[in-house]
């Protein structure tokens, strides 16, 4: 350090100060040199955590101004074209934020794409674990943790938009009510509760209020501090590279080249957001006028991260029974049960590929995406699974805008969603495949120069340069797994599980292509050598 | 110097865990280790150095311009009452200001971590994330101690009825949450609506009562009970109608395909049929002219107004709930009765509220599918 006066600086009293109250340098020393490895794609998970700092931000304002009450008033602000309207004190106040509070509009548009930010960046960031192979041992805690993140980020979504107590919030909480008295037995009760009577009743919009700002928040709170602290437990995991192994972490110290990027990264992004608020119009709810359950605008669109759910909706067949004369609507049930099961599968997702394989040690080397085919080509499939669920949630805009029929549009939609998941499965995989030959091929036969040469006998060859030793590290460092064969346990037994597990091990590894052996690179370049 | 290496001798002894199905790779590459150090034009060049520290410094300075130009915007671009043009100017300007302040300090604090602070990197050693042997033996012994000293596993009779005890305490919670909702019974309030015999039918949202001679063929009104507009907000209007919310149309007589037994409940080829969607319970708002479909917005259930409100198309499965029409002797259409069903989505309990003098449309109908 600077210090080298007798006389202590200012800085150096003040952390003495600290440190003999709470022995903050045992802090410093542990974490202050941490290393953090460096990639683009680990920046997904820091957007996430500076846009939930904007959406506190701006969400704090916001209270100071929106009155969470479906009491009716009379609109008197400065929006003309809703002058005299009676509407909810809710909707009334959320006028005044945009019209009437300077910067309440920017705060308004601020804090909804700090949310839609928020939640992209937590899909993105899932998907480059999910297909790194990240979330694998000690990190599947982190991965359900994670998860549980992501359907907070959904509800915090979702109370929001329902909170304004607009035409399209109205709407949104009109089609919860539906669903919700889909439940058997208890649907019609938990909606009567919900909603605190009759559907819209006078309670939704301050008990969601509630849930938004409170209820909702502390535990997203509670679970980023999880995240982050299993995260610097675990250490962060690391692509293969030279030098890098699965029992080191290079990169860049917390102090201070990690702790100047990610801080002024919390700048750009939080900049970036409210640039984007000050130029671009989000939600316009003066334009959809008060909550009134008779009129809806064609084009009813959720935001797009609800989409997904009201897809599922659209894409299943009207089915309903009547058994015993209780009724039962398959068409909702089936919708909740498909959306409840993919998120179960995600989450458990962890565990299932820890079994098959049966590896229990630590990984903490990042895969490339090709060189695990099958899982790569699963959440191929799932993204395909949610993607088409979610282009469903616009079957009718799709169909308005290619001058399609509609009633096309959902039948095309059904059969991608059942027929083009498994198409995607298997087109995922031999991509896969061919990738790790090709990478096979550069590393055994060196890369195309692109120089052509002519040889003593007239052929003309391309010339093939080896990688140098760093890139071909790359390629080579990477771990195989093989199908394990049907063997008895301790006990002599063969049970149903071995079965199932050798099954799913040849599902999974069958069609691998192994890693290079040097062996097989000494072979390859005495016969180029020729 | 080329990269720090802070790793530490480990302390833990190597734990073997199981590698299950992956490959042993004994004659595996070895790694090459860290490649040299590339050093930056700004470790090269003491010139781009100054002038890097200079980059950084500016856009410092940018980023205290923006915070006082977003006071200046806050000040100088007021909101107008009734002025849409200066919400925008004022959302622009000061958004853009504060954006600048943000970016000024991000991008100049980036510039200056990826140009002038030290680029080595540094090595850490990882270890198993399980804590130490010692600490594990340590963690061990004071459960055994704390079961011990406690009796916890000795005395079981303590410990399940302490079991038993917390686990039944959340119980009263469930009851806590009755009160959410008022105490008349949920079915009984949805089973219902406002519409009863003699009852008009009236304009949304002006509580115009309708003569069946303004019904034009071709035409499609949205209608409430002529005595919903007496109702306040705070008295459940909005309640109200989201049961009652009716769809009157008018088709060429000749196009209506009445069941048996519901010939009497349209009026001339006037019918009105219930406006909640019998999916989820949105609006069907959208009236095709010439198919005389019916459609939702949210999720394209399609009904057929020929064949009363049938389901040709989409995920609702049964049809719209038809109210019986007539008129009064003023010419006024009104209502013969309430609906013969529950309107809206379907719930459990449902088939306990149909009327008794209820026409269902024939099951076999409702199957087809266009």
């Amino acid at each position: 350090m600077t210090a080298t006066t007798a006389r202590p600086s200012l800085t150096a009293k003040a952390s003495n100060y600290l440190d003999e109250r709470t022995s903050m340098s045992t802090l410093v020393a542990t974490l202050g040199r941490k290393v953090f490895p460096d990639h683009w794609s680990f920046m997904l998970g820091e957007i996430i955590l500076y846009s939930f700092v904007a959406i506190l931000l701006s969400g704090t304002f916001l209270t100071f101004f929106f009155e969470p009450s479906m009491t009716e008033v009379f609109y008197d602000g400065s929006y003309a074209p809703l002058k005299g309207l009676a509407m909810s004190a809710a909707y009334a106040s959320a006028l005044d934020i945009s019209f009437d509070i300077r910067g309440g509009l920017l705060m308004r548009q601020l804090h909804h794409w700090s949310a839609l930010l928020f939640i992209a960046a937590i899909g993105l960031h899932m998907l480059r674990v999910f297909f790194t192979g990240a979330f694998r041992k000690p990190r599947e805690i982190n991965w359900v943790v994670g998860f549980i993140l992501f359907i907070l980020a959904l509800a915090e979504g979702f109370t929001g938009y329902s909170l304004p107590d607009d035409l399209l919030s109205g709407n949104g909480l009109a089609i919860i009510n539906g669903m919700v008295k889909g439940i058997p037995i208890v649907g019609t009760w938990i909606s009567y509760l919900l909603f605190g009577g009759v559907f819209p009743g006078d309670d939704i919009v301050p008990r969601l209020f509630v849930l938004h700002i409170m209820l909702l928040p502390a535990l997203v709170i509670a679970f980023i501090g999880i995240h982050l602290v299993l995260m610097v437990i675990n250490k962060h995991t690391q692509f293969a590279g030279p030098g890098k192994t699965n029992d080191n972490v290079v990169g860049a110290p917390i102090m201070p080249l990690f702790a100047a990027k990610a801080g002024s990264f919390f700048f750009i992004v939080f900049g970036a957001l409210v640039a984007i608020a000050s130029t671009f119009t989000i939600l316009p709810l003066w334009e959809y006028g008060p909550y009134d359950p008779s009129p809806v605008s064609a084009g009813t669109q959720p935001d797009w991260y609800i989409g997904f759910a009201d897809g599922a909706l659209r894409l299943m067949p009207g089915w309903e029974s009547e058994i015993l004369g209780w009724t039962v609507s398959w068409n909702i049930l089936i919708p909740i049960a498909v959306l409840g099961l993919f998120i179960v599968l995600a989450m458990v997702y962890p565990f299932i590929e820890q079994w098959i394989t049966g590896d229990k040690r630590e990984h903490h080397i990042a895969e490339r995406p090709r060189n695990n085919p099958t899982r790569t080509a699963i959440g191929a499939a799932g993204v395909w699974f949610y993607a088409i669920m979610w282009a469903a949630a616009s079957s009718d805009l799709i169909a308005t805008h290619f001058r399609l029929n509609v009633f096309h549009v959902t039948y095309a939609l059904q059969a991608m969603l059942i027929v083009g998941t498994v198409i995607v499965y298997w087109l995922t995989k031999r991509i896969a495949i061919g990738l790790q030959k090709k990478d096979r091929e550069i590393l055994l036969h060196g890369y195309e120069s692109g120089r052509i040469v002519r040889r003593p006998g007239g052929e003309f060859v391309e010339v093939h340069q080896p990688l140098d030793e760093y890139e071909a590290w790359k390629l080579k460092a990477y771990e195989s797994y093989a199908p394990v064969m049907v063997r008895p346990n301790a006990k002599g037994k063969i049970t149903p599980a071995t079965h199932l597990r050798a099954a799913l091990t040849r599902w999974f590894f069958e069609d691998r292509v192994s890693p290079v052996t040097p062996r097989e690179l000494e072979v390859a370049k005495q016969h180029d050598d020729h | 110097m080329s990269a720090e290496d802070q790793s530490a001798p480990s302390e833990q002894s190597i734990v073997a865990y199981d590698r299950g199905a992956a490959i042993e790779q004994s004659d595996g590459f070895s790694n090459p280790g860290l490649p040299p150090h590339r050093p930056r034009q700004t470790d090269l060049h003491p010139a781009k150095e100054r002038r890097a520290e200079r980059q950084v410094v500016a856009w410092f300075l940018l980023s205290m311009l923006g915070s006082v130009l977003a006071i200046v915007a806050y000040i100088a671009v007021p909101i107008e009452p009734g002025n849409m043009g200066s919400v925008r100017a004022n959302n622009l300007f000061l958004g853009l200001a504060i954006a600048l302040a943000l970016l000024g300090v991000g991008i100049g604090g980036m510039h200056w971590a990826r140009q002038l602070m030290s680029s080595h990197e540094v090595v850490e050693e990882r270890h198993l994330s399980r804590g130490s042997e010692k600490s594990r033996a340590r963690a061990v012994e004071i459960f055994e101690l704390g079961d011990q000293e406690s009796g916890f596993s000795r005395r079981t009779l303590i410990r399940n009825t302490l079991i038993g005890a917390v686990a039944i305490m959340p119980l009263p919670a469930i009851v806590l949450f009755r009160d959410l909702a008022p105490a008349a019974d949920a079915v009984d309030s949805i089973a219902h609506t406002m519409w009863t015999e003699g009852e008009r039918l009236a304009l949304d949202p002006t509580g115009t009562p309708i003569r069946a001679d303004d019904v034009t063929i071709g035409s499609a009104f949205h209608v409430i009970p002529e005595s919903l507009k007496d109702l306040g907000h705070d008295e459940g209007y909005l309640d109200q109608k989201a049961l009652a919310a009716v769809l009157l149309m008018r088709l060429p007589v000749d196009r209506l395909k009445e069941a048996p037994g519901r010939e009497g409940w349209s009026y001339d080829g006037i019918v009105a049929y219930s406006k909640i969607c019998t999916h989820v319970g949105c609006p069907v708002a959208l009236y095709e002219q010439q198919t005389h479909h019916l459609l939702c917005p949210c999720h394209q259930s399609t009904f057929d107004v020929t064949e009363h409100a049938k389901v040709v198309f989409g995920p609702a499965k049964r049809p719209l709930p038809q109210l019986p029409i007539t008129v009064d002797a003023e010419g006024y259409l009104i209502a013969q009765r309430d609906f013969t069903e529950p309107i809206g989505p379907s719930f459990w309990e449902r088939l306990n509220h149909i009327d008794p003098d209820h026409v269902p449309v024939s099951a076999a109908e409702t199957e087809t599918r266009a």
